[in-house]
């Protein structure tokens, strides 16, 4: 291809004069220079060639829970697993097993996936043991607040796992997922413990039957 | 077909005559027609509504070499806006159709159509480009393309910006009336990355509120979506883009919205509510599209000076633009150098780490730091299981760990006391030693 005179006289010019030209416009100069230099193509041909091993790209999701993880607090009654081994850290499982409450003694395992764009988009949390809250629907679905509407990047896994923990402590049958469940622990909350214990032992509750947690 | 007689008139009028507003370097000559023409390589990232300006402005703007991508084909509701394509060509890919119709329209320029999505094409494809322009709508694929043009980015060993490793980038969105075209130059100007905070978090319904509660019609297609679905068509994988899947999703909110005595459960609006998806208006990309047509002009040529670096058009009444010359985050996960450090090439993880923590550098900032390198965690302090899958590593070689690569790499350390992750390059101070 032709080597444009002009241009690199130009380019000489610009050099002599360089504390006039601000940082964008230079950097802006150096592309075009690129563009007609003929030694960036030969480089570019013998670079397209050989490569070296593949670059492996981290999401900016991975690079924040990367540092949530290596900062996790569980407390005694939480474990973590990473399905996938110790490099995928975009899913993983939170297992449960509430020492106090209503709840205790089970042992409920909820999975976390996070978005690539983590933690600009809030984790995806299911729970994957069948329970009988107010909060969590026999699908999984959670209703904790900070899982949606009130998610803030300043938050963080360990900020979920509190949530969840809170979540079998204290039910709230005022935002309920469970229409049923929540409308025995507002109406009558000693049989709401009972179909607790009942769920968590294998049992049926409102024609639905639940796993022997205990 | 004839070369339009005069068509690069206007083109010459900016690169054949000096100017007050021209970028450093600029000499008028005929040569850099030839250049846009024949040596200057463009990729157009989306042939939507953005995508489909964006080629008909470059191609008409002298750029003979554009490349394509989407994984998108037409669908009827493009046709008003995405003027590329006529109604028999919906089903075909838009990017086979867009980069034909182009070609047919300005004689000598070469389009080449990549009908995938942009994760599957390698690192290598992305590198031959001198200018990346982005017709994106999603956020995710902006931050995918940003992670491959920052990963391009080297440095001289004094720390320096290797300035032939950018890739400048730039990028159109458009909203309704709004709409923004940015200047990316990786490294030098903000990426995507360092000004996240500019996008806006997407709008949630509580989920108990949807099961509960539904008070608009989009509660109603929520809750559809998001709950119902799970139940009734249990193991099925929600697609948004089947008619069939999307037709169920209306049908039952109009149902759910009847129990609920709402009203204004549309076609449209279900797949507005689950599409995420905004009314467009074809001025509006058309304006965004020239002006970042605009822009990789001037980057190409420098006949004039570049924006800096973000530009903001509002349409609602009349027509209002503002430009900000938004700044770098010095600590960026993506674009950011990191802090040099040197280390020995014989010198293990445990070393590594050692040297961070007695570096005064970091000494205030650092007391349990994890460490890990593009995508393996070489050292996690908790969790206990990660902790206990890590720990023999503290005994290997450092550059054995970073794939042996004797020019080094950048770490990314973690720990308590930094408020983000703090991106460390390594450069290994001796040769292997070969005996």
């Amino acid at each position: 291809m032709v080597l444009v005179s002009p241009l690199l006289l130009a380019c000489i010019r610009a050099f002599l004069d360089w504390t006039q030209v601000d940082l964008i416009q230079r950097t802006t100069f150096f592309i075009m220079i690129k563009l007609f230099s003929v030694k960036q193509k030969q480089k570019e041909a013998a670079e397209s060639g050989s490569g070296g091993p593949p670059i492996k790209k981290q999401s900016p999701g991975e690079l924040r829970v990367q540092k949530d993880i290596s900062e996790l607090n569980l407390a005694k009654t939480t474990s973590i697993a990473f399905p996938h081994g110790k490099d995928n850290l975009l899913s993983f499982e939170i297992t449960i097993q509430p020492d106090e409450g209503y709840y205790q003694g089970g042992t409920f395992v909820f999975s976390f996936q996070i978005p690539n764009l983590y933690p600009h988009e809030a984790p995806k949390v299911k729970c994957r043991t069948k329970v009988y809250h107010p909060n969590i629907d026999l699908d999984g679905n959670v209703c904790l607040n900070i899982l949606r509407e009130d998610w803030k990047p300043v938050l963080s896994i360990n900020s979920i796992i509190y949530g969840l923990q809170y979540l079998f402590l204290d039910p709230n049958p005022d935002d309920p997922l469970n229409h049923e469940a929540a409308q025995v622990l507002r109406d009558h909350p000693w049989q709401f413990e009972a179909n607790v214990r009942k769920s968590i032992s294998g049992g049926y509750v409102g024609g639905h039957h639940f796993p022997r947690l205990i | 077909m004839e070369e339009l007689q005069g068509r690069w008139h206007d083109l010459d009028r900016l690169l054949l005559r000096p100017g007050n507003l021209v970028g450093p370097g600029f000499e008028p000559c005929a040569e850099l027609r030839d250049l846009l023409q024949n040596d200057c390589k463009v990729l157009v990232i989306g042939a939507g509504g953005l995508g489909c300006e964006l080629l008909k402005d470059l191609a008409l703007s002298g750029f003979g070499n554009i490349d394509v991508i989407d994984m998108d084909t037409i669908d009827v509701s493009n046709l008003n806006r995405q003027f590329l394509f006529r109604i028999h060509d919906v089903g075909k890919p838009k990017a086979q159709v867009a980069a034909d119709r182009i070609m047919q329209r300005v004689k000598g320029v070469m389009v080449t159509a990549h009908f995938c999505r942009i994760e599957e094409k390698d690192v290598d494809f992305y590198r031959q480009f001198q200018i990346i322009m982005l017709g994106l709508d999603s956020l995710e694929a902006r931050s995918y393309i940003n992670s491959v043009v920052c990963s391009f980015l080297e440095y001289e060993p004094d720390g320096g910006l290797d300035y032939s490793t950018i890739k400048p980038m730039v990028d159109g969105g458009t909203e309704g009336f709004k709409g923004h075209a940015r200047v990316i130059l990786p490294g030098v100007t903000p990426c995507f990355q360092c000004t996240l905070w500019l996008f806006p978090p997407q709008i949630t319904f509580p989920l108990c509120t949807l099961a509960e509660t539904p008070r608009s019609p989009a509660h109603c297609i929520e809750y559809v979506h998001l709950i119902q679905w799970g139940q009734d068509r249990v193991g099925e994988k929600f697609d948004s883009d089947s008619p069939e899947h999307m037709k169920w999703i209306f049908e039952q909110a109009v149902k759910r919205a009847t129990q609920f005595c709402i009203s204004g459960v549309t076609y449209s609006l279900t797949q507005g509510v689950v599409k995420n998806i905004i009314p467009a208006i074809a001025s509006t990309n058309a304006i965004v599209s020239a002006v970042c047509a605009l822009e990789a002009l001037k980057i190409a040529t420098m006949c004039s000076k570049g924006m800096d670096n973000y530009m903001m058009y509002v349409g609602t009444q009349g027509v209002y633009t503002h430009t900000v010359s938004y700044e770098k985050d010095p600590n960026c996960i993506m674009c950011s150098p990191g802090v040099p450090i040197e280390v020995d090439c014989s010198c293990t993880l445990q070393e590594c780490i050692d040297t961070l923590l007695n570096d005064q550098r970091f000494k205030a900032k650092l007391s349990r730091p994890s460490v890990s390198f593009q995508g393996t965690n070489l050292y996690m302090q908790a969790p206990p299981i990660l902790e206990e899958l890590t720990r023999p590593n503290l005994r290997l070689s450092l550059l054995s760990l970073m794939g042996g690569n004797p020019s080094g790499g950048v770490l990314n350390i973690n720990d308590k006391k930094l408020h983000g992750v703090l991106r460390v390059r390594v450069s290994f101070s001796k040769e292997m030693d070969t005996t």
